[in-house]
């Protein structure tokens, strides 16, 4: 695609590195404003170099807090960084209350920290597309890491943290029994644990608990090893077993922190440096970037032309009157359906030439 | 918000602020909630504020108002740091900017002159300072 206008000085101004610009082009994106498509074709080439981690986690387990600690130590190592905090919004007014953004304190007047809020807007769906663009834009920006932190309530929040190269899930202590932790959906795509209010009561408790977890994910017999000595063969299979698994798989951590006075932030950024690596290593940076962009390619089409076929449903006079019709037992849902999706299958056989 | 104002994705954005020492934020927090239930995204910024820190803010956010909550009677200090900070990042032009708190009556005159949208006092409508920004939010594209 091209990019001309207003557009194109506003890619050259956030190549150039004007926060104003990188602000409005994420504007753009949320607003899904006229030309915004092209602005981020014409930043794809762009990016690419950021390390993005998605940080979820039920309310109050202390994202916001960790995601501030992150940052500063992202920059004391001399990194730029990106945030993006997603909040919901009410689905009756599409009102919101953005309120992360003043847990950050320990980057104040820090503009190489670029912080933005942003509401998951109900009804125009594909929260996770937005995302993903906002975090295009921060990475042409320059930005070196990139962390999205959203409340881990629903498949929405999940489907944005796997925007992430690496996803870090937190857990407070005492958040329930080991049932629990077997019933949440988010467990299954951390790569990375944190035990956040590390210094609570029951803190030991949920890191074995979700050590647990993890080995029995992994592998049903991997939790198993008793650390008795076996035959000689068979330790060797271990040994070949375990190289193995250094290579291939990553097997999940867990990092205790406690996020308000910063302990345990260090190792939890070796750690996603760590993943980072291997990510590289193993090639399955490209391996998880391919999925997302099939995905990514998947959900503009299926917006498309659910946009195409808005039109022809207002060409048939719009969806109140054919309920209407539906409603007078005239017709039924289903012949509605092939009638509308006519003139797109007929294009479609058209096309593939059957 | 009408399903009108949804589809065309227009959404309204506002900083609220808590700038320099005084502590009261109940103001703040009333205002914050009118917006939100207005349909507009509100991002509070938390108490004891630099002039700076409300600049980042409002330029990373890209805010199309931005209320300033003032009740020690700082406003003519801090209110201009805000301002200029603002034109630094090219964001003063299309931000509409707000004071609410006490402001003597001679200081508004001087605050309005000073690129300020409007000073609501005390007492004022919640429904009046909802229907003054969706009248006069600066029109972006």
């Amino acid at each position: 695609m091209t990019v001309t206008g207003t557009e194109s000085s506003l890619v050259d101004d956030l190549l150039d590195g004007k926060h104003r610009a990188l602000a409005r082009v994420i504007t753009k994106i949320e607003n899904r404003s006229p030309g915004y498509r092209d602005i981020v074709s014409a930043l794809h080439t762009h990016t690419g170099t950021a390390d993005v981690i998605g940080i979820t986690g039920s309310p109050g387990a202390g994202k916001s807090t960790l995601v501030d600690k992150l940052a500063k130590s992202y920059r004391d190592r001399g990194e730029t960084v990106g945030v993006i905090a997603v909040d919901p919004s009410s689905p009756y007014t599409g009102g919101a209350v953005l309120g992360d953004r003043i847990r950050m304190a320990s980057n104040v007047g820090d503009m190489d920290v670029f912080f933005r809020s942003m509401s998951a807007r109900g009804t125009l769906g594909g929260l996770s597309t937005a995302t993903a663009d906002a975090v295009k834009a921060l990475d042409a920006f320059g930005k070196d890491k990139v962390i999205i932190e959203t409340v881990g309530a629903g498949q929405n929040e999940v489907d944005i943290v796997k925007t992430a190269d690496t996803v870090c899930v937190l857990v407070q202590p005492g958040s329930g029994d080991d049932v629990q932790m077997l019933k949440a959906g988010i467990l299954e795509i951390g790569d990375v644990f944190v035990v956040n209010k590390a210094d609570m009561d029951g803190a030991e408790r949920t890191v074995a608990e979700l050590e647990e977890m993890i080995h029995m994910r992994e592998n049903p017999a991997a939790g198993l090893d008793t650390g008795h000595h076996g035959p000689v063969d068979e330790e060797e299979m271990a040994e070949v077993a375990l190289d193995e698994q250094d290579e291939e798989a990553w097997d999940p951590r867990v990092v205790e922190t406690v996020a308000t006075d910063a302990t345990g932030v260090d190792e939890l950024l070796d750690t996603l440096g760590e993943h980072a690596e291997w990510l590289h290593e193993t090639g399955r940076i490209d391996e998880r970037a391919r999925t997302r962009y099939a995905e990514e390619i998947r959900q503009l089409v299926r917006a498309d032309t659910a946009g195409l076929l808005e039109e022809v449903i207002e060409a048939r006079g719009g969806i109140e009157a054919l309920a209407d019709r539906v409603l007078a037992r005239e017709t039924d849902p289903y012949t509605v359906a092939d009638e509308l999706v006519e003139p797109v299958r007929e294009c479609v056989d058209e096309e593939l030439e059957r | 918000m009408s399903t009108q104002e949804r589809e065309t994705g227009r959404q309204i954005r506002c900083l609220i602020a808590k700038v320099g020492l005084d502590g009261h934020d109940r103001g703040a927090h009333v205002i914050s909630r009118a917006f939100r239930d207005a349909g507009f995204e509100v991002i509070y910024s938390g108490l004891h504020r630099a002039p700076d820190e409300i600049v980042q803010a409002a330029v990373q956010e890209d805010v199309d108002v931005l209320g300033i909550s003032i009740l020690s009677g700082a406003h003519n200090t801090l209110v201009p740091k805000i301002v200029d900070g603002l034109k630094e990042y090219d964001a003063f032009e299309d931000t509409l900017i707000l004071v609410g708190g006490i402001i003597p009556d001679d200081d508004r005159e001087e605050l309005l002159e000073m690129g300020v949208g409007a000073v609501f006092g005390p007492g004022t409508p919640m429904e009046e300072t909802i229907e003054f920004v969706r009248e006069n939010v600066h029109d972006r594209e």
